[in-house]
């Protein structure tokens, strides 16, 4: 037989292994459920099915697209192929102007319409979001 | 110019004396003497001395803009104010480099003259451990980040700061922050050290314990005043966006307060050496990670202020090299300097720093898996994720639960053995934290079972930790801390459940409400300063007992970068803060505003100076104890 430290041991050691594959289990399955996608509207075209998870999307504002009114700001984001219309009420970032980059997080309505509902502020000038830069084909 | 080219030689004299010492300190251990000569303390004074200087000439750059000097060219200026020239030295990736450097110099130097009654061995051997770091950070610094690089011909107008880095909070931000940092250098070399040396103990604990907390303290600092600037400069009235770039700080701050109350079990104990050395590591190795991440461009933020992938690079491969480096040492000296002869019983304070740790590291795990995800996904399988907060509620809020209670009971523990019994005051105190805990959700109007356990959690932490002050002999740093801890998680719970914001388009002349309150958007003026326009939006704002309250928000059209940047305007009360910001967008008529309330928003901040202030405590004690 073995002595009762052992044994004690035996036990604190599956105990805390069980332990690390729970969490393990539990933190990637969190993180399946709450990551966002990002995509450009021409890979949202692409799509067979609209997914009712929140996604971001990149491209540029297209030209004399944006209509405001007292609630909501409306736009159109382009990647030059295909186009996605875009309904926000928040508040927008500085530097959210037309024929400018943009990345807008929501839902997809369907394939040509997001209910977003936040708007991505890139931090300067000369610096556009990676995801926006690979969308656009640099 | 000639200053930008002394900075320069500098920097390379520095980096022969960092050879030096490393030569110096080797032939010295071997010897017998039993104090480390004065030649190598001076070299390793003239090596902080030589990056001093060179940070005093690129100040000097900037404050002349001196637009020779690259580093000066790309981020600065002559129309910029004084204040922001100086600050700016460090806004740019090879002047904070240099800051890294300086901070990196300067703590060795600290920690020769701190540790004078420490064995000869010891302090040798950090001091290499060290120099090792040092080298790699002045050949990265060299090679790739050359803050006093020359451009010809020579520009007669610089490109500028990011307007949104100009900024008061912002300016003292990076050095703060760097000191925590950084700071983690010396408790890694210094945990390298005493393994090889064998000094592992109680005395090593006690006087590492001063580094620790020297780095916590700032690093607590740094957070606080980043919190702060992104709560009024960013406009969205948050102050944690679960940013990769903020999490990147809380990992090291996470590891650190871990290591703060294993440092104590060891110090009193003897106990978890092995534990200590490897958060030590850890700890240090999560700033580089961080120090990687940032500076290598992989994130998308304010603080990635180049893309240049052979940085990062060198970055990793220079990380890689320290961790494989400590994990020989620990391998080889485990078993040397590992002895441990006390037992640990379960109902004991070891028990409870312990769980403490599990825990704390648990926390970790989440927020490195949320951060690097996304980065590994994006290289293995070229696809774009963001993790958001979602994430992270689901994974730490509930795990807090359990973590504060043990957080409340874990002091009132004794170390060896505790023997437990439930007076009638102890009873009292968990009644009142019922009352006060139903109150407060009856009050918010949640009927969430999960926000009703982390209230009585929260408020459990705190009336025990109060409830300490009575007792005969106190642990002013521990007990402030655990206010300070306890007094920031029901402010941010708070603040997360009762803010409220509404966001409307108008014109100047219009208004709207937010419940009771009316919103008015008088006028409008413009204004003109040195360096940027602005436009000030007049609000008035009537409360529901019909007090004005005057608002005024700004829009700022720097010209040089050209950008806009919002001015939040702000109220503050003791108990609700009003934030209000406006926008524009081009060729359009109206106005983009913003307006919320932000109840306990300045207890976030005061209870994070709480925290702060039992760690100075700390310091403090430690201090007196040794003169007696």
């Amino acid at each position: 037989m073995y002595s009762k430290k052992v044994k004690l041991r035996f036990v604190f050691i599956v105990v805390f292994l069980t332990l690390i594959v729970l969490t393990t289990f539990i933190v990637l399955k969190v993180l399946k459920d709450n990551v966002v996608y990002f995509k450009s509207p021409s890979e949202i075209n692409l799509q067979s099915e609209i997914s009712e998870k929140k996604i971001r999307v990149g491209g540029m504002v297209k030209k004399d697209s944006v209509i405001m009114n007292n609630n909501k700001i409306n736009f159109i984001i382009t990647d030059f192929k295909n186009e996605l219309y875009v309904t926000f009420s928040g508040t927008v970032p500085n530097l959210f102007e037309e024929e400018k980059g943009v990345v807008a997080e929501g839902f997809l309505n369907d394939k040509k319409f997001l209910v977003a509902d936040k708007i991505l502020a890139k931090h300067d000038e000369n610096y556009m979001p990676p995801e926006v830069k690979k969308s656009l084909g640099d | 110019m000639i200053i930008s080219q002394l900075g320069h030689y500098s920097l390379i004299f520095g980096l022969l004396t960092s050879i030096l010492i490393f030569f110096n300190s080797s032939i010295q251990i071997k010897k017998n003497d039993a104090i480390i000569s004065d030649k190598t303390t001076g070299l390793i004074g003239f090596q902080f001395f030589f990056v001093f200087i060179s940070f005093i000439s690129l100040i000097y750059s900037f404050l002349i803009s001196d637009f020779s000097n690259e580093t000066v060219y790309n981020n600065s200026h002559t129309t910029k104010p004084l204040f922001y020239k100086i600050t700016g030295t460090w806004g740019n990736h090879e002047g904070s480099l240099l800051l890294w450097l300086l901070v990196l110099t300067g703590v060795l130097l600290g920690f020769i003259f701190k540790s004078k009654n420490e064995p000869k061995k010891y302090r040798l051997l950090t001091t290499i451990f060290h120099q090792i770091i040092v080298i790699g950070f002045f050949v990265f610094v060299l090679k790739t980040s050359n803050p006093f690089n020359e451009i010809f011909p020579v520009q007669t107008e610089g490109l500028g700061l990011n307007p949104i880095l100009q900024d008061p909070a912002l300016g003292i931000h990076p050095p703060i922050l760097y000191l925590g940092y950084v700071g983690t250098s010396i408790i890694f070399s210094a945990a390298l050290a005493s393994m090889m040396s064998n000094y592992v103990n109680k005395i090593w604990a006690k006087n590492i314990k001063f580094w620790i907390l020297f780095s916590w303290i700032f690093l607590t600092g740094g957070i606080l005043l980043g919190s702060i600037w992104a709560y009024y400069e960013l406009g969205w009235g948050g102050f944690w966006f679960w940013d990769p770039v903020e999490n990147v700080s809380l990992m090291p701050w996470l590891s650190l307060t871990a290591l703060l109350h294993c440092i104590v079990t060891l110090e009193k104990r003897e106990l978890l050496k092995k534990w200590t050395i490897v958060l030590c590591i850890i700890t240090f190795a999560l700033s580089m990670v961080g120090t990687f991440l940032v500076r290598s461009g992989i994130l998308n933020s304010v603080h990635t202020f180049a893309n240049d992938p052979s940085r990062g690079i060198y970055i990793l491969t220079f990380l890689l090299v320290l961790i494989l480096l400590s994990f020989v040492i620990f391998i080889i000296f485990e078993n040397k300097s590992f002895t441990q002869k006390s037992e640990i019983f379960i109902f004991s304070k070891e028990t409870a720093v312990l769980i403490n740790n599990w825990f704390i590291l648990y926390f970790l795990s989440v927020v490195l898996i949320g951060t690097i995800y996304p980065i590994f996904l994006d290289v293995i399988l070229d696809e774009q994720i963001s993790v958001g907060p979602p994430f992270y509620n689901k994974l730490i809020l509930p795990f807090l639960v359990p973590f504060v209670i043990f957080m409340s009971i874990g002091p009132s523990m004794k170390w060896i053995k505790t023997n437990f019994r439930i007076g009638i005051k102890s009873l009292l105190v968990i009644i009142f934290t019922l009352i006060l805990s139903f109150i407060t959700v009856y009050y918010i109007g949640e009927k969430n079972i999960l926000i009703l356990l982390l209230f009585i959690g929260f408020i459990y932490l705190l009336l025990k930790s109060l409830d300490q002050l009575r007792q005969k002999t106190k642990n002013f740093a521990q007990i402030f801390s655990h206010i300070g801890f306890s007094l920031l998680l029901i402010s941010i719970l708070l603040n997360s459940f009762l803010s409220k914001e509404i966001i409307k388009n108008i014109q100047v002349g219009e208004s709207f409400f937010l419940k009771n309150e009316k919103i008015i958007f008088k006028k409008i003026a413009i204004e003109k300063e040195k360096n940027y326009e602005s436009i000030i939006g007049f609000f008035e704002i009537l409360d529901e007992k019909n007090k004005t309250i005057n608002l005024q928000p700004e829009i700022r059209i720097y010209n040089e970068p050209d950008m806009a940047t919002s001015e939040a305007s702000i109220k503050t009360s003791l108990f609700k803060d009003r934030f209000i910001t406006i926008n524009i967008i081009k060729d359009q008529n109206f106005f983009n505003v913003r307006y919320q309330h932000k109840p306990f928003m300045i207890w976030v901040w005061i209870s994070t100076l709480i925290i702060m202030l039992g760690g100075l405590f700390a310091i403090f004690r430690k201090n007196k104890e040794v003169n007696i």
